[in-house]
């Protein structure tokens, strides 16, 4: 069934409040999803404080003070910090994005609440485990497929057939679309979730690619597929502006075009 | 017990179904179809608002209104069977019980259908 509660031992607690950071004038409320495998508690929600004249713009530059200044056991990835490796994705202020390229001022609350992606294994605090994502990722077989003997120096492609693939290509695979999605919530064990399917589309419509038709095959699916029901949460989420959605919506036309 | 399959082998489980699209074709086809067939049953209800017994079965032994009643049910039926085997699908992950009512759902709509169907045409052969 739906989960409509938090297993028990998921259930969230009140965490510790650190304390203000002295002499500063120009603070700015965290609070901050806590939970480690170590200690066998519930997780809570510790409270920081940060010194926004002392600290960087992006909600990241936040989360590397608080780890530098405050509690060096807050656990995150982080790596580019330019929106390009998605390492940062998280739950910022009630929406999946990047900490980042997402502004402390461009959240809407005065309190800027941090949890880590949505129904996804917790490795510790902010890390999520992705193992099963990286998983379906691979099974859409994520590169060129030809089986007519390789060119000399490189397979052609038109300037118009390149444009197709803007708007796939950019994808970084933060997950913030496939873990805002309801249905990947429910059925992610079956659903190959927004992110993936647009990458599965973006070898689809590759002119070059000669495997269009398998990679139909292996998609055409009740679950894998049509689990998509356009709630367009993926869309709204996507931290670079491209639309899973209606790359769903397109590989479905290509199911219904083959055979009509 | 543990399971110790890799993450790919878990993801692959068995294998595409090669199916889902004859799922969402029909239920496409049918929302379509429910846009004209839905209207002319709301007007069809509108018109016969207050009318006696008879004229409501001099109504329905007019072919044309007959037909597309029986339209509405077998198409409105149908819809409403897809819809609901996508909600059980959705929210029901116990596997016995799913398979219990994705059959449910099938009986319950074919009833139905069935029984209106029979209604309609009692009325319209002058039953």
């Amino acid at each position: 069934m739906a989960e409509f509660k938090l297993p028990k031992n998921s259930r969230m607690g009140e965490g510790k409040v650190w304390p203000k950071p002295e002499g500063a004038t120009n603070t700015r409320e965290y609070r901050i999803y806590r939970w480690s495998p170590d200690d066998g508690r519930n997780p809570r929600i510790d409270t920081y404080y940060v010194d926004a004249d002392e600290c960087g713009p992006m909600v990241l530059d936040a989360l590397i003070y608080i780890k530098d200044k405050v509690d060096p056991t807050l656990t995150f990835r982080r790596s580019c910090r330019e929106g390009i490796c998605g390492s940062c994705a998280m739950n910022i202020d009630g929406t999946n994005t990047l900490a980042c390229t997402k502004g402390a001022d461009e959240c809407s609350h005065e309190i800027v609440k941090i949890y880590p992606l949505p129904h996804m294994p917790v490795v510790k605090d902010l890390v999520p485990d992705l193992t099963r994502f990286y998983a379906q990722h691979r099974s859409i077989e994520p590169w060129l497929k030809t089986s007519t003997p390789e060119p000399e120096k490189e397979w052609l492609q038109s300037y118009e057939d390149r444009q197709k693939l803007d708007g796939l290509y950019e994808c970084i695979l933060c997950a913030c679309c496939s873990t805002s999605c309801p249905s990947y919530w429910w059925n992610g064990d079956r659903y190959l979730g927004p992110a993936i399917l647009l990458q599965a589309y973006r070898w689809l419509i590759d002119s070059r690619d000669e495997a269009t038709g398998e990679r139909l095959d292996n998609l055409e699916d009740p679950f894998r597929l049509y689990r998509c029901h356009t709630i367009m949460n993926c869309s709204q989420a996507c931290p670079k502006g491209l639309n899973p959605a209606k790359a769903i919506a397109e590989i479905k036309k290509m199911m219904v075009e083959r055979r009509v | 017990m543990s399971d110790m399959r890799t993450p790919l082998a878990k993801v692959r489980g068995l294998g595409s179904a090669k199916d889902g699209t004859t799922h969402f074709w029909r239920q496409r086809v049918t929302a379509v179809a429910n846009v004209f067939l839905i209207s002319f049953f709301v007007i069809l209800v509108i018109a016969l608002q207050g009318a006696d017994y008879a004229s409501f079965t001099e109504a329905l032994q007019n072919p044309f209104i007959s037909i597309l009643l029986l339209l509405v049910i077998l198409v409105g039926c149908l819809h409403m069977k897809l819809g609901m085997q996508v909600i059980i699908e959705d929210y029901i992950h116990s596997e016995g019980l799913k398979l219990l009512l994705l059959m449910g759902n099938i009986f319950f709509a074919s009833i139905i259908a069935l029984s209106s169907v029979v209604a309609v045409l009692k009325i319209s052969f002058g039953g």
